[in-house]
C-alpha cells in the first residue's frame, strides 16, 4: 500500500529537463569522448595544415597500442576500487613483471627451448611473480586489517627495489629478435595507396616503399588486452565474483553477515590487480624487446585517472569496466590529439588533470540531483 | 500444554572485556509467536540477539535451536540453519538491487561447460524475489534499481522478503521501525503479522511500546544485561513495562527479597 503510491508521487517530481540532464550526466563520458574525437578530426588537418587525419588507421592503432598498459593497470584497479580499496603498487608491479619476464624468456631461450615456449615462460613468470605480490598485499589488507593505501604504498617501494635489483639497475636486453614479432605484429595489415590493400594474419612480403605505408591493425598486445577486457567485463557483471566485489564496496559488514567470504575475496582482488599489472609488464616487454624497471611507474597515476574518469567511485560500490575503457580512451585521445596539434607536452598533463576533477564534479552533482529528486 | 520452544537460551553470558553486556539470561521462544525484547539503550538487547545470530560467540550458557544445542561460528552459519536477522545497523548492500540483496551470499548460478564457466542467474533471482515480495503484499517501484533509491520501510520489506524466501525458522528484527515514518512503521508491523500468520516466530526488539503492544504476544525486558521480567502482553501494560525498563521493577530482585 504505502510504498507504491509514495513512489508515484516521486516519479511526478521529476521534470523532463531534469531527467534529460541526469541521463546526460550518466553518459557524459561517452559524449565527451565523442566530442573530443570530433574536435580533433576537424582541428588536426586545419591547424597542422596537412592532410593528416586524426582517425586514420595508423593513428587509431597508435592510440590503441598506447592505452593497453594504462587499461590493463586500470582493470584490476577498477575491481579493487569498487570493493572500496586501492592498489598503489601496480605501477612498479608492472615494471617488475617486465624485468622478470624478460629474464625468464632470455634464460629459457638460451637454454635451447623454442621461442614460443620461452615467451610462454615469460608470461607465466610474470603472472606467478606478480600474483605472489598481490597475495602479499591481499593477506596484509584482509587479515591484518592494514589500510590498502598504506600496504600498497609500502609494497610499491619494495617491488621497486626488487625490480631494480633484478634488472641490475639497467635495461634487460639480449632477448631473441623474434620477440619483436610477438609484441608488434598484428592480426591485419593495411597498405595505403597503389599496390596496397588488406592482408590477414600474415605479414605481406612487399617492397620497402610499400612497407612504409603499411599499418598494423590490432597488434597482438592489443588483442590480448581486448581479451582480458572482455573477460573482466563478464566477470564483473555476470559472476558471483563481480557481485561480491560490489557488495563489499557497498557494505562490508552486510556482505560478511550475508555470508560473502569477504577476506578471501579481498585477497583475490589484490591478486587480480597485480596479475593484470603483470600482464601489462609482460606485453610491454614484448613490445620493446626488453625488460625495463622504470616502464610502469609513470602509468600508475594515468591508470587511476582512467578509472576515475570512467566513473568508479573512490568510496567503493560503483563503477564499471566499460567506464574505465572510456576513461583510458579519453586520456589517450586527448594526449594524442594534443601532440598532433603541436601543443607542448606539459599541456597534456594539465588537461588530463582538469578532466579528472571535472569527472568527479559531474558524478557528485549527478548524485546530489538524484538524491534531491529521490526525496523531493 | 505448550509445544516445545523453537529457541531456548539458558544462562547466556557475553562480556566485552570487563563489561558484562549480557548477564545470565534465560529466554524461550515458541512456534508462531512474536516475542518483544525491550530495554533501555545499552541494556544488551542487540548483543543478546547477535549471540543467537552468529555475530558474537557467547562466553557461557547455551543456545538450543529446534531441539539441538548450537554455537554458530558466523552469521551465515546461523542463516543456513534458518535464523534470519534484520540488524539494527541494516544488513543490506545499498548499492545492489533487490534480488542481489535477497540472494547475497547464496546466489543462484547457471553453469556452462560442466561448471567451468558460471554466470549469475539474475532472471531466476529476480523472479523469486518478486514472488517473495508479492506474498508479503509489498510493491516496489523497481526491482532493478539499487536499494538506496528505496525508502527505509521498503528496505525493511526487502530484508523481510529475504527471510521469507529462505524459509526462516526464526526471524530476529532489531528495531525494524527505527527511523521510519509512521505509515512505513505500520507497514512493517503488518509484515510482522504476516510472518506470524505463516507460523514464523519473531523476536522483535523495539523501543516503541505501542508497536510492541500492537503486534507482540509476549515481552521480555532487559536491564543492564539481565532479563528483569517476561510477561504475556495481555497481562501487562505500558506503565508497568516502563517501570521494568528503567529498573524500578525487577522480578529477579523481588524473588531474592522474597526468598
Ligand atoms: N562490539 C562491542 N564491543 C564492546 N562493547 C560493546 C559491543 N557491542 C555492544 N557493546 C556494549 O554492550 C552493551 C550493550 O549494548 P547493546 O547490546 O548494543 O545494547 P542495546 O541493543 O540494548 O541498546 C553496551 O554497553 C555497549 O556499549
Ligand atoms: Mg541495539
Amino acid at each position: 500500500m504505502g510504498s507504491s503510491d509514495k513512489s508515484a508521487s516521486k516519479g511526478s517530481g521529476k521534470s523532463a529537463s531534469q531527467v534529460l540532464i541526469l541521463s546526460l550526466m550518466q553518459v557524459w563520458a561517452w559524449v565527451f569522448l565523442a566530442c573530443l574525437v570530433l574536435i580533433f578530426i576537424v582541428a588536426v588537418p586545419i591547424i597542422s595544415g596537412s592532410s593528416v587525419s586524426f582517425l586514420s588507421v595508423r593513428n587509431s592503432q597508435n592510440i590503441l597500442v598506447a592505452i593497453t598498459p594504462v587499461l590493463l593497470l586500470g582493470l584490476g584497479q577498477t575491481f579493487v576500487i569498487i570493493s572500496g580499496g586501492i592498489d598503489l603498487s601496480v605501477g612498479w608491479v608492472m615494471s617488475f613483471a617486465s624485468v622478470i619476464s624478460a629474464l625468464a624468456l632470455r634464460a629459457a631461450y638460451d637454454s635451447g627451448l623454442p621461442l614460443w615456449i620461452a615467451v610462454l615462460a615469460g608470461l607465466i613468470t610474470a603472472i606467478i611473480g606478480c600474483g605472489a605480490i598481490g597475495l602479499f598485499n591481499g593477506v596484509i589488507i584482509a587479515k591484518l586489517k592494514v589500510p590498502p593505501f598504506i600496504v600498497t604504498l609500502g609494497t610499491s617501494f619494495i617491488v621497486r627495489g626488487m625490480a631494480l635489483l633484478m634488472s641490475e639497475n639497467t635495461t634487460v636486453i639480449g632477448l631473441p629478435s623474434g620477440v619483436r614479432d610477438y609484441g608488434n605484429e598484428s592480426l591485419m595489415y593495411y597498405i595505403r595507396g597503389e599496390g596496397g590493400g588488406m592482408y590477414f594474419f600474415t605479414k605481406p612480403e612487399v617492397t620497402v616503399d610499400l612497407l612504409r605505408k603499411m599499418d598494423r591493425i590490432i597488434t597482438y598486445p592489443v588483442l590480448m588486452t581486448a581479451l582480458v577486457v572482455a573477460i573482466a567485463i563478464y566477470v564483473l557483471r555476470r559472476t558471483k565474483f563481480g557481485r561480491y566485489t560490489y557488495a563489499i564496496g557497498g557494505n562490508q559488514v552486510a556482505a560478511t553477515r550475508a555470508g560473502v567470504p569477504v577476506e578471501s575475496h579481498i585477497i583475490k582482488l589484490y591478486v587480480l590487480a597485480s596479475v593484470t599489472a603483470g600482464i601489462a609488464g609482460f606485453l610491454s616487454m614484448l613490445r620493446f624487446t626488453a625488460g625495463s624497471a622504470v616502464i610502469g611507474d609513470p602509468l600508475l597515476l594515468s591508470s587511476i585517472a582512467a578509472v576515475i574518469i570512467g566513473g568508479v567511485s573512490l568510496f567503493g560500490g560503483s563503477g564499471s569496466i566499460v567506464g574505465t575503457v572510456i576513461g583510458a580512451l579519453i586520456i589517450a585521445v586527448l594526449t594524442t590529439g594534443l601532440v598532433m596539434l603541436n601543443v607542448p607536452s606539459f599541456w597534456q598533463f594539465i588537461v588530463v588533470g582538469a578532466v579528472v576533477i571535472l569527472a568527479v564534479l559531474i558524478d557528485q552533482t549527478r548524485d546530489i540531483i538524484k538524491a534531491k529528486i529521490g526525496t523531493g | 500444554m505448550e509445544k516445545p520452544p523453537i529457541l531456548s537460551i539458558r544462562n547466556l553470558t557475553k562480556n566485552f572485556g570487563g563489561l558484562v553486556a549480557v548477564d545470565n539470561v534465560d529466554l524461550d521462544i515458541y512456534p508462531g509467536e512474536v516475542l518483544a525484547l525491550l530495554g533501555d539503550n545499552g541494556a544488551g538487547k542487540s548483543t543478546l540477539i547477535k549471540c543467537v545470530s552468529g555475530v558474537h560467540s557467547h562466553n557461557s550458557g547455551s543456545i538450543t535451536f529446534q531441539g539441538e544445542e548450537v554455537r554458530f561460528s558466523s552469521p551465515i552459519d546461523a542463516r543456513n540453519r534458518g535464523i534470519e536477522t534484520i540488524y539494527q545497523d541494516l544488513a543490506l548492500a545499498n548499492n545492489l538491487d533487490v534480488a542481489s540483496n535477497v540472494f547475497l551470499g547464496r546466489e543462484k548460478e547457471k553453469k556452462y561447460l560442466g561448471g567451468l564457466v558460471r554466470s549469475l542467474d539474475d532472471e531466476f533471482m529476480r523472479d523469486c524475489s518478486a514472488e517473495a515480495l508479492k506474498s508479503l503484499h509489498v510493491e516496489l517501484p523497481s526491482l532493478r534499481s539499487p536499494i538506496e533509491t528505496l525508502s527505509g520501510g521498503q528496505r525493511q520489506a526487502v530484508a523481510i522478503a529475504r527471510a521469507v524466501y529462505w524459509d526462516a525458522g526464526l526471524m530476529i528484527m532489531d528495531e525494524p521501525t527505527n527511523n521510519l515514518g509512521v505509515p512505513e512503521q505500520k507497514k512493517v508491523l503488518e509484515l510482522i503479522n504476516t510472518l506470524r500468520e505463516r507460523g514464523v516466530p519473531v523476536i522483535l526488539i523495539s523501543h516503541n511500546l505501542p508497536d510492541v503492544f500492537a503486534v507482540a504476544d509476549r515481552l521480555a525486558v532487559m536491564h543492564r544485561g539481565r532479563k528483569v521480567t517476561e510477561k504475556k502482553i495481555s497481562e501487562t501494560n505500558s506503565e508497568e513495562v516502563v517501570q521494568y525498563m528503567v529498573g524500578a521493577l525487577d522480578d529477579t530482585r523481588e524473588t531474592e527479597m522474597a526468598g
